[in-house]
C-alpha cells in the first residue's frame, strides 16, 4: 500500500517539459503570450492564406484602382486593384518561410562551423575565426545586395544567401558555447572509455549546447524577416509581384504614396507587429530557459518607504 | 597592457588581408551570363564590348594575378603598379570617373549620418535602459522594453517613408533636397540630417536599450552593489559610480559590433532621403553592375569597420584591467 501512494505522489507532479514550459509562459510571462498569439496568427496567415484571404495573391483588377479602404476592400487597392488585404495575407505566408527556413539554414550552418571550430581547435580554429572576423567586417546588408545582384532576385536566392550570411556570423555564439561545454570533465573520461569523435559530439556536446541553439534561432527569425524586406525594398530581394512586404513598400507604390498612403501604411504595420511578436516571444523563451536569471541574489528594486530602516530592507530581501 | 596592444595592433594585417580577399573573390564571382547582362545593358552607352569589360575587370588572368593587380604588388597588364597600396581602387565601369574620387565626394555624408545617429541612439537607449534595469518589473520597466523591441520591430525604411509621406500630405512639407555643406551653414545641414538620424538612431537605440538594461540587471545582482548599498550610499551613487562603469564595458563591444548593421541602415536611409553619400552610391552602383565602384566601396567599408573594431577592443583593453590578465 505505501508503494501505491508513494507512485502516485510522485506521478502527479510529473507533467510533459513541453506543457510545462507553456504553462509557465501562461502565467509569468503576458508579454509572451501575446507575442505567441501573434506567432500564431502568422502560421496561421501563412500557411491557410487561400482559405482567408478574401482576393487572390495577384488579383489585377479586382477594384478599382487605388481606392480607400471600404467595405469591400477593407486596407484599399493598389494602383493595379488588387486587394491590399489579401496581398498582405499572402505576404504573411513569404515572411513564414523566409523567416523559418532562412533562419534553420543559417542555424544549420552556425552550428556546424562553430562545433568543428571549436572542437577540433588549434590552427583550423584561429585561421576560421579570422575568416568569421573578416566576414563580420564587411556590412551584412551590402555583402547580401552584391551576392543577390549576381545571382538574381528570387525567394530562394534570398534564403540562402541570408542563411549563408548569418550562419557565419551566428557561429561565433555556437563556438563559445562549445568552448566552455568541452571543458567539462566527462568529456575527457568518455575519451578515455574510448569513444570516437563522433559520439562524443552527438551524444555529449550537441544536447548540452541545444538550448544556445534555440535561442539562437529564435533571434535570427525576425532577423531574417526584417532583412528580407529591406532586401526587397532596396530591390534585391522577391522581385514583383510576389507580395514581400518589404516589396510592397517599394517600385511603384512609391510613385502613387503620397495619393494612397494606405499603400505604405499597412506592409509596415504588418511587419512591425509580426517582428515585435516573434522578438517578444522569443524573449519570453529565453527568459524561461536561462537558469542564470531565475531566482538570483535578490531583486534590486528596494522601494524606500517612510519607516523603513535599510537594515530592516536587507534582512527582508536575503531571506527572498 | 602593451603587449594587449601590440597584439590587437598585429591582428589588423590579416583581418583587412582576409577581408580584402573575401571582397575580392565575392567580385569575380560574376557569372559570365551576367557580364553578358552588363553588355547588354550599358554596352551601347558606354561603347564597350564584352572584351572591353572582360579586359577592365581583369578577368582574362589566373585569380591569383587578379588580385595581385587588384592589391597592387602585381604590375598592371601594361607594366605599370597601381592598385590599392598605391590609392587607385580603379575607374566605374561605365562612367569611367575614378571611383576614388566617388567615394571622397560621398563620404562627407555617410560619415555626418553616422555619428549623428550614434549620438541619438546612445542618448536616447542609455537613459532608458538604465531606468529599465533599476525599476526591473515595474510599469516603467514594461513600457521601456515594449519601446525597445518597437524599435528593433519598425522596419528603417518604413519610419522613414512615414516620414516622408505624412508630412506631405498633412503640411505640404518636403525635406531639402539640395546638400549644405556643415562648414558653411551648421543649422541648414543640422535641419537636413536631423530626421534620417533620428530614423537610423531608432533601430540602434533598440538593441542598446535592452544590452544596457541586461548588463545592468546582471552587475547588480553582485555582492560589491549589496555592500555599496550596505553603506548607506544614495541610489544614484550605486548606480553611477559602481554599477554603471562595469555594465557599459560590454555595451561598447555591442556599440562596435553594431556598426556594420548600422552601415546597412544608413544605405537605406540615404536611399529614402535621397541623401548622396557612399550608401546611395553603392545601391546605385549594385543595380548599375558596376562592379569597380562596388568593389571599391565595399572595401572602403571594410577597412572602416577593421579600424572601428579596433578602437572599441582598445577602449575595452583601457577600461577592462582584467584583459591583461587573459
Amino acid at each position: 500500500m505505501k508503494d501505491n501512494s508513494l507512485k502516485r505522489k510522485t506521478e502527479r507532479k510529473r507533467r510533459s517539459g513541453m506543457i510545462n514550459l507553456l504553462a509557465r509562459l501562461l502565467k509569468e510571462k503576458p508579454l509572451g503570450t501575446v507575442g505567441l498569439l501573434i506567432t500564431l496568427l502568422l502560421l496561421l496567415a501563412g500557411v491557410f492564406a487561400n482559405f482567408i484571404a478574401p482576393y487572390g495573391m495577384n488579383a489585377v483588377g479586382a477594384g478599382p484602382s487605388l481606392s480607400a479602404p471600404s467595405i469591400h476592400f477593407w486596407l484599399g487597392t493598389d494602383n493595379l486593384g488588387r486587394d491590399l488585404l489579401s496581398r498582405i495575407i499572402y505576404g504573411a505566408r513569404i515572411s513564414v518561410i523566409v523567416g523559418l527556413i532562412g533562419a534553420a539554414i543559417s542555424v544549420v550552418l552556425s552550428t556546424i562551423i562553430g562545433i568543428l571550430s571549436a572542437y577540433i581547435g588549434g590552427a583550423f580554429d584561429l585561421i576560421m575565426q579570422r575568416i568569421v572576423d573578416a566576414w563580420m567586417c564587411i556590412p551584412p546588408l551590402i555583402l547580401m545586395m552584391v551576392l543577390i545582384s549576381m545571382v538574381g532576385p528570387g525567394m530562394w536566392q534570398v534564403i540562402i544567401v541570408m542563411g549563408l550570411s548569418f550562419g557565419i556570423t551566428g557561429s561565433r555564439i555556437v563556438r563559445s558555447s562549445t568552448i566552455s561545454m568541452k571543458a567539462n570533465m566527462y568529456l575527457e573520461a568518455s575519451r578515455a572509455l574510448g569513444c570516437s569523435n563522433t559520439r562524443i559530439l552527438t551524444k555529449h556536446i550537441l544536447p548540452n549546447i541545444m538550448s544556445t541553439i534555440i535561442i539562437l534561432f529564435s533571434t535570427l527569425v525576425p532577423t531574417m524577416i526584417l532583412t528580407e524586406a529591406s532586401l526587397s525594398f532596396l530591390g534585391f530581394g522577391i522581385a514583383p509581384p510576389a507580395p514581400s512586404w518589404g516589396g510592397m513598400l517599394t517600385g511603384s507604390a512609391r510613385n502613387y504614396m503620397f495619393m494612397a498612403p494606405w499603400l505604405v501604411i499597412w506592409p509596415g504595420v504588418a511587419l512591425s507587429i509580426v517582428v515585435y511578436g516573434v522578438n517578444v516571444f522569443g524573449d519570453a523563451l529565453r527568459d524561461l530557459l536561462d537558469p542564470r536569471l531565475m531566482g538570483g541574489v535578490g531583486r534590486y528594486g528596494v522601494k524606500i518607504k517612510k519607516g523603513d530602516t535599510v537594515k530592516s530592507k536587507l534582512a527582508a530581501r536575503s531571506d527572498g | 597592457m602593451r603587449v594587449y596592444i601590440i597584439r590587437r595592433l598585429l591582428l589588423i594585417i590579416p583581418t583587412v588581408l582576409l577581408t580584402s580577399i573575401i571582397i575580392f573573390i565575392t567580385i569575380r564571382l560574376i557569372p559570365g551570363s551576367i557580364i553578358d547582362i552588363m553588355v547588354e545593358q550599358f554596352g551601347a552607352y558606354a561603347k564597350v564590348d564584352r572584351a572591353a569589360v572582360e579586359n577592365e575587370l581583369g578577368l582574362n588572368v589566373p585569380i591569383y594575378i587578379q588580385y595581385g593587380r587588384w592589391v597592387g604588388v602585381v604590375p598592371q597588364a601594361d607594366g605599370k603598379i597601381s592598385g590599392v597600396m598605391e590609392g587607385n581602387l580603379g575607374d566605374s565601369l561605365w562612367h569611367g570617373t575614378p571611383v576614388i574620387s566617388e567615394i571622397e565626394s560621398s563620404w562627407p555624408v555617410t560619415f555626418e549620418l553616422a555619428v549623428l545617429g550614434l549620438i541619438i541612439s546612445q542618448a536616447i537607449a542609455l537613459p532608458i535602459g538604465i531606468y529599465s534595469s533599476i525599476r526591473q518589473d515595474t510599469w516603467g520597466d514594461y513600457v521601456a522594453r515594449t519601446f525597445a523591441i518597437l524599435c528593433i520591430a519598425v522596419p528603417g525604411f518604413w519610419l522613414g517613408t512615414m516620414i516622408v509621406v505624412f508630412p506631405s500630405i498633412w503640411w505640404g512639407y518636403s525635406p531639402p533636397i539640395t546638400l549644405i555643406p556643415f562648414i558653411a551653414n551648421p543649422i541648414g545641414n543640422l535641419k537636413m540630417f536631423i530626421i534620417p538620424a533620428i530614423v537610423l538612431g531608432m533601430s540602434m537605440a533598440g538593441i542598446s536599450m535592452r544590452m544596457t538594461r541586461t548588463m545592468m540587471l546582471e552587475v547588480l545582482r553582485q555582492d560589491y552593489i549589496r555592500t555599496a548599498w550596505a553603506k548607506g550610499l544614495r541610489e544614484r551613487v550605486v548606480v553611477m559610480r559602481h554599477a554603471l562603469r562595469n555594465a557599459l564595458i560590454p555595451v561598447i563591444t555591442i556599440i562596435g559590433m553594431q556598426v556594420p548593421v548600422m552601415v546597412g541602415g544608413e544605405v537605406i536611409i540615404e536611399n529614402i532621403f535621397n541623401l548622396p553619400g557612399m550608401g546611395r552610391l553603392i545601391t546605385t552602383a549594385t543595380l548599375d553592375r558596376d562592379y569597380t565602384i562596388v568593389s571599391g566601396t565595399m572595401l572602403v567599408f571594410g577597412i572602416v569597420m577593421v579600424l572601428i573594431n579596433l578602437l572599441v577592443d582598445l577602449t575595452y583593453g583601457y577600461l577592462d584591467p582584467r584583459v591583461n590578465y587573459k
